[in-house]
């Protein structure tokens, strides 16, 4: 486990540094990728989660379930002191822990393995479900989705049990990229509400309004933030 | 005698109370069996409504938040329908979960193929870390059930309405020898074993009881081997097991006979027995096929659908 007190420490501009240790690409080209000021929120201002509680019973929890381009997660979770930075340059590679997409039995601070596009919101259901079983009452549960993701079936089985089954735990935070195919009329913070969500819409890029969205209280009920980008 | 399907009712509403961990996660089917410990245990107790990804995906992240969960419903929207949701949201996550099917290959002989399931532990085989149980009896059922909620693994415990007379075993993992022989070794899997016996009759074969077979007890196959020569009766897909049979006795010339449900679809109704006597399970065709193996070699075609007459409204 690294030890953050003498870890070096990373602010949001160090960001494109870590991501072009991955890529070797423009850092201007990284940071426009669609989940890194979310994600940057996240960690920086809300999650109850470092690498010190990664462990314990106790703590909210993270779930990329978009996990398609993980650069971004990646140089969050090393910014943040979960993986060395030595780890990057291997992005990809054969001896790597840093897969295209992650996998939590390999990579520190990764809560679930993604890649495969649907699973992310159920399995945060479930967690929700067993934190509450667990009278564990202050913990909550964040997932990264996104627009696209939500196309698929299994992501509308969790919004309309989740929204039925008042799991105020839950945060669905969906990257509105506009690139599902036949796009979500009337916005994709709808289908939430419809269901019984607390749901807002919000820029994808402004710090203070999605840490606002991200912590604004929603009694009795799950909610969404569509991160617009 | 209650059925498999009752015994888990009650087994698992016993778990709920002594075991803080346990959580049944349900897709309306068999809801109304959990009504009374649903009221006990209202978190712990989940009907999802008909959401079968979304079963397996709770059940992978109760797992991640610390619980044991069960999760329940036929084997056909259990296994088959969310089976990608099997692979990554629970082995892939490396998180344990029981699941427990009922239903079987046949159980739902009047409702058709939509509710049959001959291939679940064939699939299953395809994952690796899976303990696959399929028990005999409800006795077995229970004792399987209670075990696999106080492990930490994968299990998959699959429940039929047919059943032996008795139950043969615990809920252990070793194949249990019924019978001792020489001229052949015929594996008989949980509720077939009552049949297989009745075939075997007079035989001089040893009979062995498997009700897990995942992992397949290669060591007792081996240990009580008498002429190279295994008969495989397992009550889904034909010839599942065949590769484990082949690997237990891959530097020994053998031969081997997997007898099971047939691949072709039946397209037929009425009840469960006409069902295993059409798939050539039943302890008549069971006899006239080992027999026959034993004693030419040859894999008498006795069951399946192209032995039935054609039908048509015509």
């Amino acid at each position: 486990m690294t030890d953050v007190s003498t870890a070096p420490t990373y602010s949001y501009a160090d960001l494109p540094d870590l991501m072009a240790m991955m890529t070797g690409d423009e850092k201007h080209d990284l940071a426009a990728e669609s989940t890194l000021d979310v994600l940057w929120v996240l960690y920086d201002r809300v999650l109850r989660l470092s690498p010190a509680t990664a462990d314990a019973e106790s703590r909210d929890r993270f779930y990329l379930s978009k996990g398609h381009g993980p650069m971004a997660f990646y140089a969050i979770l090393t910014a943040k002191g979960f993986i060395e930075p030595d780890a990057l340059p291997g992005y990809g590679r054969f001896d790597s822990v840093l897969g295209q997409h992650p996998d939590r039995n390999l990579v520190p601070g990764a809560e679930i393995s993604s890649g495969s596009l649907g699973h992310g919101l159920p399995l945060a259901v479930g967690t929700a479900l067993g934190l509450r079983a667990l009278g564990l009452t202050q913990d909550r549960v964040f997932v990264l989705t996104g627009d696209g993701e939500l196309d698929e079936g299994s992501g509308h089985e969790a919004i309309a049990f989740a929204g039925r089954a008042g799991l105020e735990a839950l945060h669905c935070v969906v990257v509105d990229n506009s690139s599902a195919s036949y796009g979500w009329p009337g916005g994709i913070e709808t289908r939430f509400a419809a269901e019984g969500w607390s749901a807002v819409r919000v820029s994808g890029r402004d710090h203070d309004a999605l840490e606002a969205a991200l912590t604004a209280p929603h009694p009795g009920r799950p909610h969404a933030v569509v991160a617009v980008i | 005698m209650d059925t498999m399907r009752e015994r888990f009712a009650s087994v698992a509403a016993d778990l709920l109370d002594t075991d803080p961990r346990v959580a049944v996660v349900l897709a309306d089917i068999s809801a109304d069996a959990f009504a009374q410990a649903r009221r006990r245990h209202p978190d712990r107790v989940v009907n999802l409504g008909i959401r079968e990804q979304l079963l397996i995906s709770v059940a992978g992240g109760m797992a991640l938040a610390g619980m044991r969960p069960i999760a329940h419903t036929f084997a056909s929207f259990l296994v088959e329908r969310p089976f990608e949701q099997i692979k990554l949201d629970l082995t892939h996550q490396g998180v344990g979960a029981v699941l427990v099917s009922s239903g079987a290959s046949f159980d739902y002989s009047a409702s058709g193929r939509t509710h049959q399931s001959p291939g679940d532990v064939a699939l299953l085989s395809t994952l690796p870390g899976w303990t696959v149980q399929v028990p005999g009896h409800p006795d077995e059922a229970g004792t399987m059930l209670r075990a696999a909620a106080a492990g930490g693994g994968l299990v998959y415990l699959r429940l039929s309405g047919l059943a032996n007379a008795a139950p043969l075993v615990g809920s252990g993992e070793e194949f249990t020898v019924l019978r001792r022989g020489t001229e052949a070794t015929i594996v008989a899997v949980g509720p077939l074993a009552d049949a297989v016996i009745e075939a075997a009759s007079g035989m001089d074969v040893t009979v062995l009881y498997a009700s897990t077979v995942r992992p397949f007890d290669r060591h007792t196959l081996r240990a009580t081997l008498g002429a190279p020569v295994v008969v495989l009766v397992e009550p889904y897909l034909a010839g599942t097991s065949v590769p484990e049979v082949a690997s237990a006795l891959a530097d020994l010339p053998h031969r081997v006979l997997g007898l099971g449900v047939s691949r072709a679809e039946l397209r037929r109704y009425g009840t469960p027995q006409e069902h295993q006597a059409a798939h050539g399970l039943d302890a008549a065709s069971l006899r006239e096929r080992i027999a026959g193996f034993i004693d030419t070699g040859v894999a008498a075609e006795t069951g399946g659908p192209h032995r039935l007459p054609a039908r048509s409204l015509a």
